[in-house]
């Protein structure tokens, strides 16, 4: 086997060194019983060339070279290629979770300029070294909020992205905290009224989501306004970073909780990604997730550890903040790479054409169908409502290599024969005109 | 400290980097985009209120810095690559490079979530065959691939043997933790809304089966058990363990982290294991990356099943593969979409590249080097625990303690003698514990170095101790102020700190 590093005589030496007459030996705690003794039931061993061509093979049978007009919290983003020629240095691949702090700095300073860029784009003071992904960020946040608020109960928009609800719900369903949704209006954004019917004296948090599931951007000062009155929390979800290049950071939130997908993340089939919580200074010691700070070694010279581990569960245990241990690292290091590229002026820009080709694809579609929620501010995704049944066009736009929006009649019946469809500065022109021409059919 | 001692490395240049935002200067780009081809629209206008009026010290810099930056950054870094990781419990393991390779072609790479089945067969089949080769390997019934990690694997676990007993009338109030368990065991408990209660380990470093009877009621939901457990040591009564919870209606869930002494040898499905997580980036060599991202496949038996999250992918008739949502008995999804794909590509490459005979000499040559380990060092480190060890031993600093020197300043040393430190006072019914976990990848030699190292460090722990109370020597930080990073956390970097934090 070509990764195992052994000649049969020094597997012969080892043992005889040990006093073992065979390896069998070795596994005779486990009872003989239990012992397989039969080869398992795997494709047998394969060349490197036949791991490849099955891989291809696989890669075929899947949509690529498409024209993608999903989003729905995952994005098709141009990833530069300085990305992955950084992310695959053995040295960031392949090492282990920097506990060991004086040979793990180059981690170590890369999370940390992780959480300074996440802070400048979000607004807010603090922000962790990652969570799963998204939707579990968000459901995190919410846990963080009862405890920062000792309130037992959260409200949370549904034009938040149903996954992201679902996998709320499955958090906190024995933590005794009940989740209550509250609706949108015509106009795409949340219902300030159902708000305000629907918070109490138990609420720990609000939870929306902005740029929400339809591509509204909510008017996060307002909502913020009427939560913070009724001493509630207010925990803002983004599933499309990019966004924070033209939209105003929700800095009137007290939690933000973010997928960075969009930040030169493969879509890879739905993961890995990375989520990122980032908070008020003030309830840093209630956030999950490892944290970097920075500090001095004995020398005075500059360095990075890991901190406040005793939120953490290999010191609190079952007292911990959360039971989260490994991360997203690797995922982190690409966003950072991916902001580091763009930077300052260029993520303006990308999320400015990004706005322009939505801007453009959903005037085009306006002459096909309807387009849902006017009258409030979308970034690169917007709702489109046909007579034609979505589910029907998607079949006729992928007979032209084209994936169209995400239709919402299951998690959304109201909204009838109605799609979320994104467009980013990976669609051409003459992509959104030959979809927007067999809508139109 | 004589360097002659130390024969896997040297001393080295290398570069000095300071953070980004310090390379940083207005006008630097290292992006460059195409021209628009549709209409510009103004942000500002459209967005009105919402706009945003600037990216504050988001850094400006080119192209060749970003990559003198980040590849001076991974120098600081330890690696697989660059040598052993001795990391007790983690399962370092050699990361293929053909695993990143396959998992970058476009199509699987690229692939949509929400693009439809009949385009996704491919991804869907890569989970597919990935899931029945983990079930055999398991011995297990049914399997859901959407956790991301090992803990969100342990949650989902939990949150399975909840619904059932739900099912049957009562979840019941506690699980049983053995003192010697991982961190994320009792956390998880806690999240899923059970009590946790301490489970003691006997002088062999096993559970102690009588305690267990004696503990196990209509109260208890169920036992989380690693085996082979954080000493290294296969619990040899599992069957009783597992009779006794049966018998009072509880399930055992296995913390798989230590399924690298198992594959191919023997299965926890046939051993009385209920449910357990699986950690693809240990075992199954998905790459560490600097802390994530993981896979945490939870497999289950058959009366679980109707339990897992959904989806799950089932094969329709006509061979095809498909999502099912409707499973109206679900604990619920545990993530968005369908788990860390990207680490299913490598696992199902991993596997495919050992082959059911590579999988059985991988956990043998795993297991023959942490015996051949505890062998050569015996006698210069305590050994707590006498029974056999399966692919990490556990020693403790008791004699080095004499002289004041802890686990952990001898695990600092190590790095002088080029060595990723092992695992640090952990499992915590160890005093001053020295966790040495191999894995299959090392060969003759580099298991000699660090038999070498270790037994050199044991010399200067008595001749200098004072000298390994302040390793590492070599590093280009010496050892970090903790303390005082907790104390006043600095959490990022501020624009006017640039002057007094700059090298």
């Amino acid at each position: 086997m070509r990764y195992l590093p052994k000649s049969p005589a020094d597997r012969a030496q080892m043992l005889r060194e040990i006093g073992c007459k065979s390896v069998d030996d070795l596994f005779a705690p486990i009872p003989a019983e239990y012992r397989l003794n039969r080869d398992l039931k795997v494709p047998r061993q394969m060349a490197e060339s036949e791991i490849i061509d099955y891989f291809q093979e696989r890669a075929g049978s899947n949509a690529a070279g498409f024209a993608l007009f999903l989003g729905a919290g995952a994005y098709h983003h141009y990833r530069p290629v300085v990305i992955d020629a950084m992310v695959s240095r053995g040295e960031f691949l392949t090492s282990y979770t920097p506990y060991q702090a004086e040979i793990a700095q180059g981690t170590l300073q890369a999370i940390f300029e992780f959480q300074t860029m996440v802070c400048e784009l979000t607004g807010m003071e603090v922000a962790n070294a990652s969570m799963y992904d998204g939707s579990t960020g968000a459901a995190e946040a919410m846990l963080m909020a009862v405890r920062v608020t000792g309130r037992k109960a959260a409200v949370v928009a549904r034009s938040v992205h149903p996954e992201y609800r679902e996998v709320m719900h499955t958090y906190t369903q024995h933590q005794g905290l009940p989740i209550t949704e509250f609706a949108f209006l015509e106009n795409g954004r949340v219902d300030m009224a159902d708000l305000e019917k629907k918070i109490t004296s138990d609420t720990a948090c609000v939870l929306i989501q902005s740029p929400n599931f339809f591509g509204t951007i909510e008017d996060v000062a307002a909502v913020a306004d009427l939560v913070h009155k009724k001493g509630a929390l207010l925990v803002v979800s983004i599933a499309e970073a990019l966004s924070l290049g033209i939209v105003k950071p929700p800095v009137e939130a007290d939690i933000v909780s973010m997928e960075t997908q969009s930040f030169g993340v493969p879509l890879g089939y739905g993961g890995p990604y990375a989520g990122v919580m980032a908070t008020k200074e003030k309830f840093v010691r209630q956030m999950p997730g490892r944290l970097v700070g920075e500090t001095r070694d004995k020398d005075g010279k500059r360095g990075f550890v890991l901190t406040l581990s005793t939120r953490e569960q290999h010191i609190r245990r079952e007292k911990a903040t959360s039971n989260i241990c490994t991360n997203q690292a690797l995922i982190a290091t690409m966003a950072t790479i991916y902001m580091t590229i763009y930077g300052r002026e260029g993520l303006k820009e990308l999320a400015a054409q990004n706005l322009a080709k939505a801007t453009y694809a959903a005037n085009e579609l306006a002459k096909k169908g309807k387009i849902l929620f006017p009258g409030s501010p979308r970034f690169n995704e917007f709702v489109v409502q046909t007579k034609a049944d979505p589910f029907e066009i998607n079949r006729r736009l992928q007979a032209k290599k084209i994936i169209g929006g995400f239709p919402l009649k299951w998690q959304y019946p109201e909204l009838g024969n109605a799609a979320v469809w994104c467009c980013t500065e990976l669609n051409s022109k003459e992509q959104i005109d030959a979809a927007v021409q067999v809508v139109g059919q | 400290m004589s360097d002659r001692d130390i024969r896997k490395a040297v001393r080295h240049v290398n570069q000095n980097e300071g953070l980004i935002f310090e390379r940083s200067s207005p006008g630097k780009k290292g992006y460059r985009l195409p021209p628009l081809d549709v209409p510009e629209v103004d942000y500002k206008k459209a967005l009105g209120t919402a706009a945003r009026a600037d990216l504050g010290s988001m850094p400006e810099v080119s192209e060749m810095e970003i990559i003198r930056h980040f590849t001076r950054l991974s120098t600081w870094n330890y690696a697989i690559d660059l040598g052993m990781y001795p990391l007790g419990s983690c399962t370092m393991k050699y990361n293929a490079r053909v695993n990143e390779v396959v998992a970058r072609f476009p199509g699987l790479a690229n692939a949509h979530p929400f693009q439809s089945a009949d385009v996704s067969q491919g991804a869907m089949r890569v989970m597919k065959t990935l899931s029945d080769c983990l079930l055999d390997i398991t011995g297990m019934d049914a399997i859901t691939l959407q956790p991301a990690a090992g803990a969100h694997g342990e949650m989902t676990g939990i949150l399975l043997m909840h619904a059932y007993l739900q099912s049957k009338g009562n979840p019941r109030k506690k699980i049983l933790i053995p003192d010697s368990a991982h961190g994320t065991n009792p956390a998880t408990a806690a999240i899923c809304g059970y009590a946790v209660e301490n489970l003691k380990s006997n002088s062999r470093g096993m559970v102690d089966v009588s305690a267990l009877a004696a503990q196990m009621n209509e109260d208890v939901a169920g036992l989380m058990l690693t085996n082979p457990n954080t000493l290294g040591i296969f619990e040899q009564e599992i069957h009783k363990i597992a009779e006794i919870l049966h018998q009072k209606g509880g399930l055992l869930y296995m913390d798989g982290a230590n399924m690298n002494a198992l594959v191919g040898k023997t299965r926890p499905g046939d051993f009385g294991v209920d449910v357990m997580h699986l950690n693809l980036h240990k075992t199954f060599s998905t790459p560490h990356g600097g802390g994530g991202p993981g896979s945490g496949p939870v497999a289950c038996k058959k009366i679980l099943e109707p339990f897992l999250p959904k989806p799950v992918i089932v094969e329709k008739a006509d061979g095809t593969l498909a999502f099912d949502y409707d499973r109206p008995k679900s604990v619920g999804r545990v993530r968005m979409f369908y788990g860390n794909f990207g680490m299913h590509v490598r696992a199902l490459a991993y596997i495919m590249a050992n082959g059911p005979d590579g999988l059985r000499q991988t956990t043998e040559d795993a297991v023959l080097n942490a015996n051949y380990i505890r062998k050569k060092l015996e006698g210069d480190y305590d050994l707590p625990y006498q029974s056999p060890s399966m692919h990490e031993v556990v020693f403790s600093d008791h004699i080095q303690e004499q002289k004041g020197v802890k686990t952990g300043d001898v695990a600092k040393r190590l790095i002088d003698y080029g060595f990723h430190p092992y695992t640090v006072s952990f499992p915590l019914v160890v005093h001053g514990a020295i966790m040495i976990e191999p894995t299959e990848s090392e060969s003759l030699e580099e298991l000699d170095l660090l038999v070498d190292a270790m037994k050199s460090i044991a010399r200067e722990a008595e001749d200098d101790p004072e000298m390994v109370r302040n390793a590492p020597h070599t590093t280009r930080v010496k050892r970090l102020d903790e303390t005082a990073a907790a104390r006043k956390p600095i959490l990022r970097w501020r624009p006017a700190a640039t002057k007094t934090a700059a090298e």
